[in-house]
């Protein structure tokens, strides 16, 4: 979508008064719904829509030999298809690097903050391990689908359990009811700069309008920690700038991750 | 504190940085931290075909960072991975605030950043060379960008790591800790911030710490770049 520079100036001079075009506050997110086990074929699945926003992420596992450097680790691969229904902007081909770069922040946030222990998806080591691939797909974009995608995949982890195995073959269609070795309290969550403000949970115009981005994935177990990073967004930002971000974030994020049941 | 290879916390290693390195090219630079080797050329401003992604506004930057095949311990199957086609797109990022794109509409900057030997912190080298790269063009440019990777190793927060620091792993807590690696880039005037990325396990306090630490580096670096910029006689164009 093609933003007029009127309907930019017009958000930009109510952002600077704290107020944006759908009535809601500036670190306010559109009400967040998370649905599990929306597709029957998957072993685990999880539907989110933030506002208009939606993505449905799938959790597929199947067995592998472990990779050499990591030989009593199960693996982790997450991928991101930006399907052309969900958007004007997605087109049909390879990757975007869009994906490419959302699909890793996904990944970095899973790994680092050991939200799922690899280790346990170990079943003989150096020969065969589980393999996790986490699939996004945006089904309709009004934006922030980093954080709905990301709030996806963990609801999808968490509703994945492992499918039946006979030696070194999985029993497809025949699930367990064993689910799989995840941690808590993990989550991700995006902070754009508009103006001179913060804003959560942007609508695409306001996303399109933004100049900056920061991702930061958190685990919040004892202590809050912070796992990974990612600056976005054409804007450079100052030092007080990022601090405050993420601070906002971390706070956000637990507020988030208590009020929905992921 | 020592480290592995006897250098402070706060000490990158020993830099080569060097422009002019591709005659070919209408800027070129050589930058490496120690083993991570980065050699980038830019081509342009240019015009930008096919014409349809030209924009009357402003110049177009476009980033490709690869590894060399050899450049990794076990040979890396040539062309873009999902990895480089990431750091491409963030190194483009960092630098298109330091440049004047507006000066050129329907024009191309082209930035090839090949890492030709890799010790861990190649994004970093590799915009370091960029930057220079970009300044012996003669592209106008508001300020430099450099760039310099944090770690955090046990409880130690250090600059520039190298892969035996960045694969290091200690046990704290029963629990196996691996080192968090945080590239920043700082643009050299206005102190901003436009490359920052973070994997690993860091509280908000020690991660200020760290920025604080990247931020020194990179002022050290952005010294070091205008240096090697007045050596040269000649700028091109």
């Amino acid at each position: 979508m093609e933003v007029t520079n009127l309907t930019k100036k017009r958000i930009e001079e109510l952002i600077a008064r704290n107020k944006r075009l759908d009535g809601r506050s500036l670190l306010e997110f559109r009400k967040i719904f998370v649905e599990k086990g929306v597709t029957k074929k998957a072993e685990g699945s999880a539907r989110v829509r933030i506002g208009n926003t939606e993505v449905i992420a799938g959790v597929k596992l199947n067995l592998t030999e472990p990779f050499q450097d990591t030989p009593d680790e199960g693996a982790l691969a997450v991928n991101v298809e930006f399907f052309p229904i969900g958007s004007e902007k997605f087109e049909p081909g390879p990757p975007s690097v869009e994906a490419v770069e959302l699909a890793r922040i996904i990944d970095r946030i899973i790994r680092e903050s050991h939200f799922i222990n690899l280790k346990k998806l170990c079943i003989k080591k150096g020969e065969l391990v589980w393999m996790v691939f986490i699939d996004v797909y945006p089904i309709n974009d009004d934006g922030n689908l980093i954080d709905a995608s990301i709030i996806a995949s963990i609801a999808a982890l968490k509703d994945a359990v492992f499918p039946a195995r006979e030696e070194d073959k999985v029993k497809y269609g025949e699930l367990t009811k064993q689910r799989l070795p995840l941690n808590d309290s993990v989550i991700g969550l995006t902070l754009y700069k508009l103006g001179q403000k913060f804003i959560f949970d942007p609508t695409t115009i306001e996303e399109e309008i933004s100049q900056a981005r920061i991702t930061v994935g958190m685990s919040y177990r004892k202590k809050e920690f912070i796992h990974a990073i990612q600056k976005g967004g054409e804007t450079p930002l100052r030092e007080e700038e990022i601090k405050e971000a993420i601070k906002i974030i971390i706070k956000k994020g637990k507020e988030i991750l208590n009020k929905i049941n992921l | 504190m020592k480290r592995l290879d006897g250098r402070s916390n706060e000490e990158f290693r020993t830099v080569e940085a060097r422009v002019d390195v591709v005659s070919r090219a209408d800027g070129s630079a050589l930058f490496a931290f120690g083993n991570s080797k980065a050699i980038v050329s830019v081509y342009g401003p240019r015009q930008l075909y096919p014409q349809h992604l030209q924009n009357p506004e402003r110049c177009l930057l476009r980033c490709y960072y690869d590894l060399a095949s050899f450049s990794v311990p076990e040979r890396k199957r040539p062309g873009p991975t999902r990895r480089s086609i990431e750091i491409s797109y963030v190194m483009t990022k960092a630098l298109e605030p330091a440049i004047k794109l507006e000066a050129f509409p329907n024009s191309v900057i082209d930035v090839y950043a090949l890492i030709i030997d890799s010790d861990a912190s190649t994004r970093c080298a590799a915009l370091n060379a960029a930057s220079l790269a970009l300044a012996n063009a003669g592209v106008p440019m508001r300020e430099l960008v450099s760039a310099v990777s944090v770690g955090k190793l046990g409880n130690e927060l250090v600059v520039d790591l190298t892969k035996e620091e960045e694969d290091f792993k200690v046990i704290k807590e029963g629990e196996e800790q691996k080192t968090t690696d945080i590239p920043i880039a700082f643009l050299s005037r206005s102190k901003k911030i436009s490359l920052l990325q973070l994997d690993g396990k860091i509280s908000a306090e020690e991660l200020f710490k760290a920025i604080e630490l990247g931020k020194k580096a990179c002022l050290k670096i952005s010294k070091i770049q205008e240096r090697t910029l007045k050596k040269i006689k000649n700028i091109k164009k």
